[in-house]
């Protein structure tokens, strides 16, 4: 498909058959220390990620470090730690589990989560703002009903968080048209959620490695 | 389009009760009868019904909600929709039961007030102007005060007041579209000459949220009544339905649930074979005793959907045993335009309630 007449968007068929194997495999390949990403028969599932008291984490969620990454690139392989799986309990540690369900309203995928305590109870919004980056927090702050919403699971038929999908089209076909290998060789849409999570990933504080993104064309 | 002002006028007689370990005198407080606007939400009537209940409510803090026999209802259903789907035979007046304590956080999204049902409903309305236009700028670019006037419209019920505000969001240009549609089925209508169709036909996008539950007959225990007792036996499936019109021929609501549910029809020939229509009175009277619940050991609905997908992969195309749009059950073969212009709800949603029976597996 040419990528100058795409729309940004993906079908269903696309996000189950390419899309998400390929993220799930790239995750695998270059995440070997966080739990994988499961398909769930229609969403992918990452479930209970810890992340530390906000103490520990200022420096994960500061806006530059994103630019600082990208300059440091040898040495972000030590930051793993700030996200650590649940398999050791921290104190005042959150948990969050991650869905990524595909919307056929707006054709693309949108990210559900939840967060609670290490003794079950769950997260309020204004705890989980918390522990956003500051540079989400303030968007939040700016756009209550539109940003972050409360909206019922289509899987879990339960209240989950969700990042609200409505501009993803968008931004996502200015992402692959900058990318200048896929400009020369066309629309890879394969690549689509590596693209789409290494944006929507910042916004809840789950980097993807910048060694995912580069590796696009890697395969 | 008469539908829609019959749909606005449209209202469920409801019998309220106070749930009976929020009571505090005695006797108990009356029931308080209220008639609800199908288009409506169960919240909006909170300043109906809690006067009602003031004098017995124990001192604390409101979180008001509704429950049908045990059933928490979801707030952000529209009310008539709630009624067709958990109602199998019409109760009028509609029993509910009250409840301004003790919320149910994990099962219903939260309720703050009436702007959690105002951006419910424009969030709604953003999600069908993307379905529709391919982007939310006629909802995003609205102002603030014209989107309270829709928002009031919808609350007050005045269809008018509705039309005129929902005028400025130009969704209505696709109206237009199926209206040239609907007169495609009639080709004596005096306007079909003047459209020239043969170069103009194109796709169309329709916001539909389904409800879906599934009965197989498969279960013997009749003793229980089989009312849906969780949310997680039904199947909710919000996809758009896109069709192509084709000249000389009607997109049906069957030609439509047919795109919209692809894993429960694929493609055998057992609904063609089947009149075009619904089961006559006496089926679908049946209906609701045949079966007392679907698929008792699915814990969610994504189990359910995954059971029901293998089901039909099997044994072929699952049966329609009742269509329910706005408290009416339409014949099948109803051109799919008429349905959406007339019975969709105001944030351009068409809510369908459905009851599939699921074809026989042969385990041996």
């Amino acid at each position: 498909m040419d990528l100058f007449s795409w729309d940004g968007t993906l079908s269903y068929k696309e996000f189950a058959v390419a899309a998400a194997p390929t993220f799930v495999h790239k995750w695998e390949r270059l995440n070997s220390s966080s739990p994988s990403w499961i398909w769930m028969e229609g969403y992918l599932s990452l479930d209970n990620f810890c992340l530390l008291p906000s103490s520990h984490q200022e420096s994960l969620f500061d806006a530059n470090l994103i630019q600082k990454e990208v300059n440091e690139e040898e040495t972000i392989d030590d930051d793993d730690a700030t996200l650590v799986h649940s398999n050791k309990s921290y104190d005042g540690a959150h948990y969050y589990d991650f869905h990524i369900v595909y919307s056929a309203s707006y054709r693309v995928p949108a990210l559900y989560f939840r967060g609670y305590c290490c003794d079950g109870r769950p997260l309020m919004l204004n705890e989980i703002e918390k522990d956003l980056p500051s540079c989400s927090a303030k968007v939040l702050l700016e756009s209550k009903w539109s940003f972050i919403t409360l909206e019922e699971h289509p899987y879990m038929n339960r209240p989950w968080y969700k990042l609200h999908p409505c501009g993803t089209s968008e931004w996502m076909k200015l992402l692959f048209l900058s990318d200048a290998v896929m400009a020369k060789n066309g629309l890879a849409i394969d690549q689509y959620l590596v693209s789409w999570f290494s944006v929507v990933g910042q916004v809840v504080g789950l980097r993807t490695p910048i060694k995912m993104v580069k590796s696009i064309h890697d395969n | 389009m008469k539908g829609q002002s019959y749909v606005w006028e449209g209202a469920i007689p409801l019998q309220i009760h106070l749930h009976e370990s929020e009571v505090t005198t005695m006797p108990a407080p009356a029931p308080a009868l209220v008639l609800a606007p199908r288009i409506g939400y169960l919240p909006l009537l909170l300043p109906l019904v809690k006067p009602h209940f003031a004098s017995a409510l124990p001192p604390g803090v409101d979180t008001p909600w509704f429950d049908y026999k045990g059933l928490p209802l979801k707030w952000y259903v529209p009310t008539g929709v709630l009624f067709d789907l958990l109602c199998h035979e019409p109760e009028r007046p509609w029993n509910l039961t009250v409840h301004f304590r003790g919320y149910p956080n994990n099962l219903l999204m939260p309720y703050e007030g009436e702007d959690s049902v105002k951006w419910n409903f424009i969030n709604s309305l953003k999600e069908a102007d993307y379905i529709i236009n391919g982007n939310c700028k006629n909802v995003m670019h609205m102002s603030q005060s014209d989107q309270l006037e829709l928002w009031r419209s919808v609350m007050n019920g005045s269809l008018e007041a509705y039309l005129r505000a929902s005028s400025k969001l130009r969704l209505g240009t696709v109206e237009d579209e199926y209206t040239l549609d609907l007169d495609l089925c009639k080709p004596k209508s005096p306007k079909t000459s003047e459209v020239d169709v043969a170069g103009q036909v194109k796709a169309g996008k329709v916001p539909v949220r389904l409800y879906i539950w599934t009965v197989s007959t498969d279960f013997e225990d009749l003793e229980d009544v089989p009312n849906i007792d969780s949310w997680d036996k039904i199947s909710y499936v919000n996809r758009p339905v896109e069709f192509l019109k084709e000249e000389g021929r009607c997109f049906t609501l069957l030609d439509a649930l047919k795109t919209l549910l692809p894993e429960f029809f694929n493609g055998n020939s057992m609904l063609n074979e089947e009149p075009c229509g619904l089961e006559d009175e006496e089926d679908k009277q049946n209906a609701p005793e045949e079966d007392s619940i679907s698929l008792r050991k699915a814990k969610e609905g994504k189990e359910t959907s995954c059971q029901i997908a293998e089901s039909c992969r099997k044994g072929g195309d699952a049966e329609i045993k009742l269509v329910r749009i706005q408290g009416i059950e339409p014949k099948l073969e109803i051109p799919f335009s008429w349905i959406v212009n007339n019975l969709k709800n105001p944030e351009h949603f068409l809510h369908i309630c459905l009851y599939l029976k699921l074809p026989i597996v042969n385990t041996a």
